[in-house]
């Protein structure tokens, strides 16, 4: 099922960063908190675009996910090559450190 | 090469410290992220997708050893070991922090270099001929125009905020190595009945995602009234340009709706204002800056040169070397080496920071000290002795450097595309790797000879896609990456757009149709014919049959 998350990039770094369950920001996409419905997905982004959130990240938005293998997994293209690096260069990015959704299955 | 003066000195380590004071703001939460971006893209700083992305003007694409070396620091040092040359002959960072970027402008700074005006809507870095001051083909050096350019367009006050970017060219040599006629202004150095230089100016030309091959707006324009003429053109396209529209707003859609005629005389009338006023050059003041640009010590040498000639003869691989990448000089006894930045299967225009670092010890062995950044996102040395050049071959060599390539099928151009940058729609750089390693056979792309694909990941066209024999496009179809392929392209003196050949190429069946595209050529070329001889003759008709009739 295509669900959403937030995500957004830190404001120090440009790092890119995922809304978690926790309610924080975490460079790990499998820990973000999943939004099912529009009113729990336009009630996160607005706490994230407070004068005291954009202390933390630039540039939040929704974008949609699919969790229906227990896993969270990006839906776009664009998506999967921001939480895991160039995919030119698998030495960069969270791909490095191990800590991005595989590509494949 | 051009030295700072007091004012330069004194405005780039202003804009350090100014820069410095608004990103603490920032940090502090006194500035919102919507007063901060136009204040950091006036330094170059764009948000990508992994992280910010520092953008350092590299003007007229002219370096020195020593700021070869701070750019391998910055590299090593706040970003992660490697630097990415562009289109614009500058240098892009891809992973600086912002709390660290006004350390990288300060360390900048040191060695004359800034981020000024590489974003914005103002006028961005003038580019021009890699081969300048060396080129045996040339009129003059024109990186004393792009010098005074560079001076006049700095922070001028009228021009910070145009309806749009704003891009100048200038090339001194009859063969266009500078691409000015797909420029917003592009000044192609000519003489008149009289014998004097000048210019001739062409406007309008500009790729994006409406093409256009820019128009002669005068045919000899005499040097001290460069300036005038300029800002003429800047100001009726300041007055007139249409800011309302962000896909309308450049130059070249005001000439080709008030057509070439009707601008001509709107600036004419512009000029005629401003002609004669303190613009004017002063021969005096374009001699000082000619100094900066004075040949180098060159020795005087035997153009034949015979231990050159027995290298070439004995080592089949230099003399591959040699045919593609060293190019004629002026000086009898010196060449032009091209360091081609696109070995098979790597990245276009990447350079790590010991390559950098190497690179410029070469340079100061072999090239006075100087490199030049090409437009091709390759790098030169102008002024190599020949006796020189099979030492300097054996270093580029032990660098990953020496890849025989220069204008043949792997010296391509790629934006950064998908896996950067927030604008794309598609990956361009695993398409370029992908093509370079199918053609790995170096033999086969000296048999294909000259050929120059281009690539973009998205329409704003930063790989040049349009004016590529071959061009490829990348397009978001349903979430998945296509390319549109063009063909019959062209960025030099000859200057043209291509045509798009048919349906897109899924990212995985691209290859297979260069290939295609390029075995259809050699099966059509008559003898000496390049790429768009044979395009020409031949059409689109056999392409799309070969590309087509078996998908």
């Amino acid at each position: 099922m295509t669900v959403q998350i937030l995500t957004a990039n830190r404001l120090g770094d440009g790092a890119v960063v995922y809304r978690s369950q926790a309610g924080e920001w975490t460079a790990r996409l499998g820990e973000s908190r999943v939004l099912a419905t529009a009113e729990d997905a336009a009630r996160i982004l607005a706490e994230a675009e407070t004068p005291a959130a954009a202390l933390e990240v630039v540039g939040p938005y929704l974008m949609p996910v699919d969790n229906a293998a227990g896993e969270i997994r990006p839906v776009e293209m664009r998506e999967f090559i921001r939480a895991k690096g160039p995919s030119n260069r698998t030495d960069l990015g969270y791909q490095a450190e191990n800590n991005s959704p595989s590509l494949v299955g | 090469m051009y030295r700072y003066d007091e004012f330069d000195h004194t405005l780039v380590s202003e804009r350090v410290h100014q820069f410095r004071d608004q990103v603490e703001r920032r940090l502090a939460g006194e500035l919102t992220e919507d007063q901060f971006k136009p204040l950091r893209l006036m330094n170059g700083l764009y948000l990508q997708l992994h992280a910010y992305m520092l953008r350092v003007a590299v003007p007229y694409g002219t370096l020195s050893s020593t700021q070869m070396r701070k750019l391998a620091f910055v590299a090593r040092r706040y970003d992660k070991g490697y630097g990415h040359f562009t289109t614009r002959q500058n240098i892009q960072f891809n992973w600086p922090k912002l709390e660290e970027t006004p350390d990288i402008l300060a360390e900048l700074a040191e060695v004359e270099m800034h981020a000024i005006q590489t974003s914005g809507n103002c006028i961005r870095n003038t580019t021009s001929d890699q081969f300048a001051g060396a080129a045996a083909d040339e009129i003059e050096d024109p990186r004393v125009y792009c010098e005074i350019i560079r001076q006049w367009s700095t922070l001028h006050p009228e021009f910070t905020f145009l309806p749009r970017k704003f891009k100048i060219a200038v090339t001194g040599a009859d063969h266009d190595r500078a691409a000015v006629r797909v420029h917003d202004i592009g000044l192609q150095m000519c003489r008149n009945e009289a014998g004097e230089v000048g210019f001739e100016v062409i406007v309008g030309g500009g790729l994006g995602r409406t093409p256009v091959i820019g128009q002669t707006i005068r045919e000899f324009l005499p040097k001290q009234h460069l300036l005038s003429y300029l800002e003429a053109i800047l100001r009726v396209y300041n007055q007139l340009g249409r800011r309302d529209n962000l896909y309308k707003a450049r130059i070249k859609i005001l000439v080709r709706s008030e057509g070439i005629e009707s601008f001509s005389r709107m600036v004419e009338e512009e000029w005629s204002h401003i002609k004669d006023s303190a613009l004017q050059l002063p021969l005096d003041e374009i001699a000082r800056i000619e100094n900066y640009f004075a040949a180098p010590r060159y020795e005087h040498l035997d153009d034949n040169v015979r231990e050159f000639e027995v290298k070439r003869f004995e080592d089949r691989e230099f003399a591959s070397w040699v045919r593609t990448n060293v190019t004629a000089h002026k000086q009898p006894g010196y060449a032009v080496a091209t360091i081609s930045l696109k070995p098979v299967g790597k990245p276009p225009g990447d350079a790590s920071a010991w390559q950098m670092d190497a690179v410029a010890d070469l340079a100061e062995s072999y090239s006075f000290s100087e490199i030049r950044v090409t437009h091709e996102q390759n790098l030169v040395l102008a002024h190599v002795k020949k006796a020189d050049l099979y030492a300097l071959w054996l270093g580029l060599r032990d660098l990953e450097l020496a890849t025989p390539n220069a204008g043949l099928l792997s010296d391509m151009i790629a934006c950064p595309g998908l896996d950067y940058c927030n604008l794309a729609n598609a990956r361009s750089i695993p398409v370029a790797q992908r093509i370079s390693e199918r053609f790995s056979d170096l033999e086969r792309q000296h048999d294909i000879g000259a050929l120059k694909i281009k690539i973009s990941g998205c329409i704003n066209a930063c790989g040049h896609h349009h004016v590529g024999h071959i061009g490829l496009l990348g397009v978001d179809k349903k979430g998945e990456e296509f390319y549109q392929i063009t063909l019959g392209g062209s960025a030099d003196e000859n200057t043209a757009i291509g045509k798009i050949v048919g349906p897109a190429f899924s990212y995985d069946d691209v290859v297979g149709a260069v290939e295609d595209i390029v075995d259809t050529y050699l099966e059509y070329r008559t003898d000496g014919e390049e790429f768009n001889d044979t395009y020409r003759r031949v059409g689109l008709a056999p392409f799309k049959e070969k590309l087509y009739a078996a998908h």
